[in-house]
């Protein structure tokens, strides 16, 4: 692993504490990979799919194959790290997203690779036996679960925009936040304030470190593509600490570079093959989107690579320029959305 | 009058966004019921000014869960402002993506919104895997499952149980009297929720092919698609084998799920009644509008499904007296003058970020069951035949279908009439490029000054977006969302919006595991996010909160 030159310490994060031991990786390596042969059995998936997923994730966080196996044993340990999901003033579609990984599946990311002790859009308890899982993990679990959050934070007004369970939503972070190990920020709202901070910003909506002045790792997206934020956990259970961070809070894995030096259609850019309207023939010939307004390039994210859905597409792929909708304030900086930069 | 006992459910989970419901209890039923919507973002305040383009991309935020549905309705809004007539081929690719947010849709919220409702997750570790087999034969047709897989779950759950970190199953209602599947049952149905989790993801590649990704998708724009490059025949055929597939699951999985578990559940045909409904209408076959839609328009009151009244658009007003807004009177949506106002929460007075839409003064159901029941009304062939196959193959009267469990039927009967459908209009797009007809999109001239609306149908039900353009600008935008008609508060004049008038009668056998309270307000599928939102912000001013 690549030392920080970011501004960071090489764990990543500052405020939270990092175990130096992997408690949550589990035992020795012979140990460890016999457990991961016999645990990915009765899982419903086969060894090869599972280091099939492996070897992709290894890929997307630029790691060698030699990394494959230790990953495959990361994803099968015991204890399941504890995940509390909070889901705050946004629209679930980062949940929904998260859904959608296929490496692994979100049935083995559920049941088999984390324990999703708080998750208000899966759990089976409402009301009461929702709010008693909660104070189970924060009491058992304090400092040692990761608390993933979705939606930005209403604070205008002390918070009255959004409420869950009679607490404001700032009440519900600000005791659930600080108590985890860290805090990954899924999708732009939670990382940056995102649509619901977008001028005039009528609640007061701020991005959980702004609101509640604590680091977070922060995977932007609108929504983000899963396997950057499985990827940010993978690393934690692989090397006991949480991927290499820019000063934004993003993981260079997935976001250190642009759209547009990724992007497929980039060597029309280089000719000056540009599409000029979308029924245009440069248009269907799939040249270069910059002239209706493409942001890809001055938006730091790895969609092109990547691309979404398994691998089906992304934006760019089906014509429509990128709105740069991982990038801070885009829903103000880059609008409208079909003016060049 | 006595009072009977207070139960606040907040938050209700197993639905998209922040709901709170409280009822009042009495003898073991809900007498009274009120639902809150607890989060206000204040989309249509951001969109004020901005390009009229650019508006799609904005309300698609208003959900995920519901993604593209809110792109396509304000794209649908806009084409009209500007009076474009989009492309066939735009229009077929827009009902295609239409018709796979359907698909996906239902499916979870069946088996990853609903179902822990009726199954009794733990009871499936009593289940026999090969009687757990033949039952699966018995309530499917096709051979999906086989007593290893069965096998395999159960050792999977078991293993879960034991590791004594349940996540999610964990403080479930588990072991209360109102479950009623038998131990195979539970295990059978609890097998196709983890493959429903598989489905889910393949479905929404559907989405991929032509929107570029899910959640929200991003190949709609004024005027028609983007997409213009994946209209290859390698890319039909990707989108031909995964709706094949999905179909599959639809037709051997979900829909034979859904009818076994209504033999254990026959009672909830006699409870979480509506009575009235209310249908836009929608996936227009032609440039022909409202005539060509797949799902006619209508409204019907009194469950008198022989009588399907033409609507009148005119006759909604969405009333804010019992909501967190200034004013009282309630007016139609194009003239609503509406400030957030932020009270405490005093079910007796105003309790909700929601507001309260009517019709003709009614409150109004909308959604899968009231486009089953106005197709049906209508005649829609299709449709007649789904419902007729299903009460039969159920033995339930037609008149168990105003209920939760008809509704939840209603849905899944929905997803295969709407899937089945989705063959022709790939055929239509084959067709069209066959004769050299690849067009997808049409220029138009954003004129200084216009409105235009689009109604649309959406799996939650009619959904209306408005806009107001000025300058070039957006000058309004109103979005009436569906879980707003659904999970309304009070009105004006006091009347329980649908959600509300359903919970009355809900049994509650334990007021402290309200399993029951969450399978009639689950039977809406609520979407919260889409429900709560400024409409029609009328000034410039500062607005003023009293805040408690």
């Amino acid at each position: 692993m690549r030392s920080s030159n970011h501004g960071r310490g090489s764990d990543g994060v500052c405020q939270h504490k990092i175990p130096q031991t992997n408690t949550l990786t589990g035992g020795a390596c012979m140990e460890g990979k016999r457990n991961a042969e016999k645990e990915t059995k009765g899982k419903g998936v086969s060894r090869r799919d599972f280091m099939k997923f492996c070897t992709l994730l290894s890929a997307t966080m630029g790691l060698s194959s030699s990394f494959v196996p230790r990953i495959a044993r990361a994803l099968t340990s015991s204890p399941r790290p504890p995940v509390v999901w909070l889901a705050l003033a946004g629209c679930t579609g980062c949940a929904e997203s998260t859904f959608r990984t296929t490496y692994p599946w979100f049935d083995q990311f559920l049941l088999d690779m984390v324990s999703m002790d708080y998750h208000e859009i899966l759990m089976a308890p409402s009301g009461e036996g929702a709010k008693k899982s909660l104070r189970d993990t924060l009491q058992k679990h304090e400092g040692s679960f990761f608390c993933v959050v979705d939606g930005a934070i209403p604070t205008a007004e002390n918070g009255v925009y959004g409420t869950v369970g009679g607490k404001t939503m700032l009440e519900v972070a600000r005791e659930v936040c600080p108590k985890a190990l860290a805090t990954l920020c899924v999708g732009t709202c939670a990382s940056y304030g995102g649509i619901a901070a977008a001028a005039p910003n009528p609640t007061g909506a701020k991005s959980v470190r702004e609101a509640l002045g604590v680091e977070t790792v922060n995977i932007p997206g609108c929504p983000p593509n899963p396997i950057n934020f499985v990827g940010t956990l993978v690393n934690h259970l692989l090397f006991g600490n949480l991927p290499e961070l820019d000063q934004l809070g993003r993981p260079l894995f997935a976001y250190g570079k642009t759209v547009h030096e990724l992007c497929q259609r980039r060597s029309h850019f280089e000719w000056g093959e540009f599409a000029t309207s979308f029924e245009s023939p440069e248009a269907r010939q799939g040249h270069c989107l910059y002239e209706l307004g493409c942001k890809g390039p001055q938006t730091y994210n790895n969609c092109p690579l990547v691309k979404f859905n398994e691998g089906t597409s992304w934006p760019v792929q089906a014509g429509h320029p990128c709105i740069g909708c991982s990038e801070p304030d885009f829903w103000d900086k880059f609008s409208p959305f079909y003016k060049p930069l | 009058m006595p009072m009977g006992q207070r139960v606040v459910i907040d938050p209700i989970t197993r639905i998209e966004g922040h709901l709170r419901v409280e009822v009042e209890v009495a003898n073991g039923k809900v007498t009274h019921a009120w639902s809150t919507g607890t989060l206000f973002r204040g989309l249509e305040l951001i969109l004020k000014g901005r390009d009229p383009r650019d508006a799609h991309l904005f309300t698609q935020r208003v959900c995920g869960v519901c993604t593209y549905v809110h792109s396509l309705a304000s794209v649908r809004a806009v084409d009209d402002a500007v009076n474009v007539a989009i492309p066939p081929n735009a229009r077929i690719i827009r009902n295609l993506l239409l018709g796979v947010q359907f698909l996906h849709d239902h499916m979870v919220h069946f088996y990853q919104l609903h179902a822990l409702d009726w199954v009794d997750v733990p009871e499936a570790l009593k289940a026999d895997p090969k009687k757990t087999a033949g039952l699966a034969a018995q309530v499917s047709t096709a051979k999906k499952t086989g007593v290893n897989d069965f096998k395999a779950v159960k050792s999977r759950l078991q293993k879960l149980v034991d590791s004594e970190q349940l996540g999610i199953f964990a403080n479930g209602y588990w072991g209360h009297p109102a479950y009623r599947l038998s131990p195979e049952m539970n295990l059978l149905v609890f097998s196709h929720y983890l493959k429903a989790l598989r489905q889910q993801a393949r479905t929404a590649r559907l989405h991929a092919i032509f929107g570029g990704k899910n959640p929200h998708t991003q190949s709609l724009v004024v005027g028609g698609v983007t997409c213009a490059t994946d209209l290859t025949a390698d890319r039909i055929a990707q989108f031909q084998y995964l709706w094949a597939e999905t179909m599959d699951f639809v037709k051997n999985v979900y829909l034979p799920d859904v009818l076994a578990m209504a033999s254990f559940y026959k009672e909830w045909g006699n409870i979480g009644p509506s009575s009235n409904f209310l249908v836009y209408g929608d996936f227009p076959r032609s440039e022909k509008e409202p005539e060509s839609f797949m799902f006619p328009r209508g409204a019907i009151f009194d469950k008198d499904v022989s009588r399907v009244e033409a609507l009148d658009s005119g006759q909604v007003k969405e009333h804010v007296k019992r909501s967190w807004y200034e004013g009282e009177q309630a007016l139609h949506p194009s003239r609503g003058e509406t400030r957030p106002r932020h009270d405490s929460l005093n079910v007796d007075e105003r309790y909700s970020w929601m507001k309260s839409p009517r019709y003709k003064d009614e409150p109004m159901e909308v959604g899968p069951l009231a486009r089953i029941l106005v197709a049906c009304g209508k005649g829609h062939e299709p449709t007649q035949k789904a419902v007729d196959g299903f009460l039969e193959a159920a033995g339930m009267p037609m008149e168990s279908l105003f209920s939760t469990l008809g509704r939840t039927a209603a849905r899944a009967l929905e997803t295969q009439i709407i899937g089945e459908a989705m063959e022709k209009w790939i055929q239509d797009l084959v067709e069209n490029l066959k004769k050299g007809d690849a067009k997808v999109h049409q220029e138009y001239e954003m004129p200084p000054e216009s409105s235009g609306a689009g109604l649309n149908e959406v799996p939650r039900g009619a959904l209306g977006h408005w806009i107001r353009v000025k300058e070039g600008k957006i000058e309004n935008y109103q979005m009436v969302v569906p879980s707003t008609w659904n999970l309304g508060p009070r009105c004006a004049r006091g009347k329980p919006g649908p959600l509300e008038q359903a919970l009355v009668g809900t049994p509650v056998a334990d007021p402290k595991r309200p399993v029951e309270i969450l399978r009639t307000v689950h039977s809406f599928d609520p979407c919260i996010a889409c429900a709560v939102h400024v409409i029609d912000p009328a000034s410039n001013e500062v607005y003023k909160f009293r805040v408690v």
